[in-house]
């Protein structure tokens, strides 16, 4: 079988579940090696890797990986590629996964696929696209495949790996520390998960009708252990910061269970939720378009259904 | 400064988006063009830039004739002038040929800023303005919610997964904003008629020394193996709220052992 790289995310030292999905989806392909870049890296983090199946652990450990904006890290990856001949290179398809994805294909003058929500035999990848309207299959042509997959693309299973460590020295070239990140700033978000990576969402829209307003969706949000999210028209209107917009022009999720409250259901939304698995809707408009793709809808005033949704799902934990 | 803002023309999002059964490119004529929204932003920021600094503000755009529709919104908005890469020998380019021959064009424009959207509605990959600063040896400055430049230095906010990261970096650079960053001011009338006055350049891929064997369908690196109209979701259960909407939403989670 042959090699597949992993670039692993991680955040405080602790591997992020998309890189634990990736792992499985590579396993079903070839041998996967996980990439880890930037401090952090830890027994348990290659445990927890090993677990998942990881059969090699290529760790680049220096604080400098991480200092300079994404080229560092394909500096890194084009050097794997040149060593190791793998078969291909998965990255998950963040806003810096993709970057990174596309740095390294110019590098190694290979192809790059972005946001699969699939990956099968011969590294054919299912994407869908247009707001979700056309599935597409496609397969890198030349060089080395470069995969970025979605969160939420596979569920992950763990199946022992060897973990075998490798410790790899880079130093990033000139060029590569031209981007100089000078200081890192966490907003406040809570305990909740991160939005692409969450495996359930709920979300507000319009309806909300004001930033105070949109404690009862965190609530209900909290209640699942979900993320939060909210539709342009929310953020556009300031109830909601603008980093946790779903939609055409902000984030694409695919969770397990996306929850839109008081959101109409406009292709700008649908185009960055349509992959979710199951989708419920509420909304006082029957005619809102949301409801033509829920599996389950409720006609009415979300300030009474989504408190005693809140409250069943209290009661019954 | 000499900025280059690179503007896109994609189908309206809020139209039906096709591809076309012969070489399962995107159908560019089954849809309206208009410029991509998030392209809106780079273009103001430009503008703001040059109002704040000085200089001049070149609108790049690669794409077939038709493309020329939004060059003008960009002028109109009040770019200085424009640089239209147009040739029958890229239709078909992807991520890869498409920053090759615009780095190739960029080149030859010069740059000390190039201004990029963060990703096209259409293609959504957003993987261009980091190919374009790999192949230009310039910072990448993407995802900027915030630029300021001071002389040759410049510094944005990168927005991240947890916040933002302060990044520096010293011009030529290529920058990429995201959406929010400003609010796109409308083309006033006067923009308007003064636009089509505007000087537009249009290059051939031999004017912008990019090799035919590198752009194009057939050099790309990847291919469309096939695709289908996503089949429709299974019609859902639509209940009413009579006083018990949340009660039943929970009895469908606990269905589906979501709780």
């Amino acid at each position: 079988m042959s090699e597949i790289l992993v670039l692993v995310e991680h955040v405080d030292g602790e591997v992020k579940k998309v890189t634990l999905e990736l792992l499985t989806l590579a396993r079903t392909l070839g041998e996967p090696s996980a990439v880890w870049a930037g401090p952090g890296y830890s027994e348990t983090a290659k445990a927890k890797l090993a677990e998942y199946g990881a059969d090699k652990v290529y760790v680049a450990g220096s604080d400098e990986i991480v200092d300079y904006v994404v080229a560092p890290k394909a500096e890194l990856l084009a050097r794997l590629v040149a060593d190791k001949s793998p078969a291909a290179v998965l990255v998950a398809a963040t806003s810096e996964g993709k970057e990174i994805a596309g740095r390294l294909a110019v590098k190694t003058d290979s192809g790059v696929i972005t946001d699969a929500v699939g990956l099968g035999e011969g590294f054919v990848a299912d994407q869908s696209i247009f707001g979700g309207g056309i599935n597409v299959r496609s397969r890198v042509t030349k060089g080395t495949p470069i995969v970025a997959v979605r969160p939420n693309s596979t569920a992950p299973v763990a199946a022992a790996g060897a973990g075998a460590e490798e410790q790899v020295e880079v130093t990033p070239s000139d060029a590569a520390r031209a981007a100089k990140i000078v200081e890192r700033v966490k907003e406040e978000k809570g305990a909740r998960p991160e939005l692409t990576e969450a495996a359930i969402v709920v979300s507000g829209g319009r309806g909300v009708g004001s930033a105070d307003n949109f404690a009862i969706i965190e609530k209900l949000a909290d209640s699942l252990g979900a993320a939060v999210g909210a539709s342009r028209a929310a953020t556009d209107a300031n109830w909601y910061p603008h980093q946790f917009q779903v939609g055409q022009t902000g984030k694409t999720v695919s969770p397990q269970l996306y929850i839109a409250a008081g959101i109409s259901g406009a292709i700008q939304h649908r185009a960055g939720m349509q992959t979710s698995k199951t989708i419920i809707v509420i909304n006082k408009d029957p005619e809102a378009p949301i409801f033509e793709i829920a599996d389950f809808g409720v006609v009415g005033d979300l300030f009474q259904v989504v408190p005693q949704l809140t409250e069943e799902i209290e009661k019954r934990k | 400064m000499n900025i280059v803002v690179c503007v896109k023309q994609v189908p309206d999002t809020a139209t039906e988006r096709k591809l076309r059964s012969d070489d399962k490119t995107l159908d560019r004529d089954a849809a309206d063009g208009v410029v991509n929204e998030l392209d809106e932003y780079a273009v103001e920021e430009a503008l703001r830039l040059k109002e704040a600094h000085g200089g001049e503000v070149t609108v790049l755009t690669m794409g077939p004739a038709k493309a020329t529709e939004t060059i003008r919104k960009a002028l109109a908005m009040g770019a200085d002038k424009a640089v239209h890469l147009s040739d029958d020998a890229l239709h078909g380019s992807d991520a890869l040929s498409t920053s090759y021959a615009m780095a190739q064009a960029l080149k030859k424009i010069g740059f000390d800023l190039v201004i990029l959207g963060s990703e096209s509605t259409d293609a959504r990959t957003g993987v261009l303005a980091a190919m374009l600063a790999e192949r230009l040896g310039a910072p990448q400055l993407t995802l900027a919610r915030k630029v300021e430049v001071n002389g040759s230095a410049i510094t944005i906010e990168r927005l991240t997964d947890y916040g933002f990261d302060k990044v520096e970096a010293t011009l030529p650079a290529v920058v990429s904003v995201v959406e929010k960053i400003n609010d796109p001011r409308y083309p006033s009338f006067k923009g308007i008629m003064a636009a089509k006055k505007k000087p537009v350049e249009t290059l051939g891929i031999a004017d912008a020394s990019v090799d035919a064997s590198a752009v194009g369908l057939a050099a790309a690196y990847s291919e469309v193996a096939e695709f289908a109209a996503a089949p429709p979701r299974a019609a859902g259960t639509v209940v009413k709220d009579e006083g018990d909407g949340g009660v039943k939403a929970a009895d469908f989670l606990a269905s589906k052992k979501f709780i």
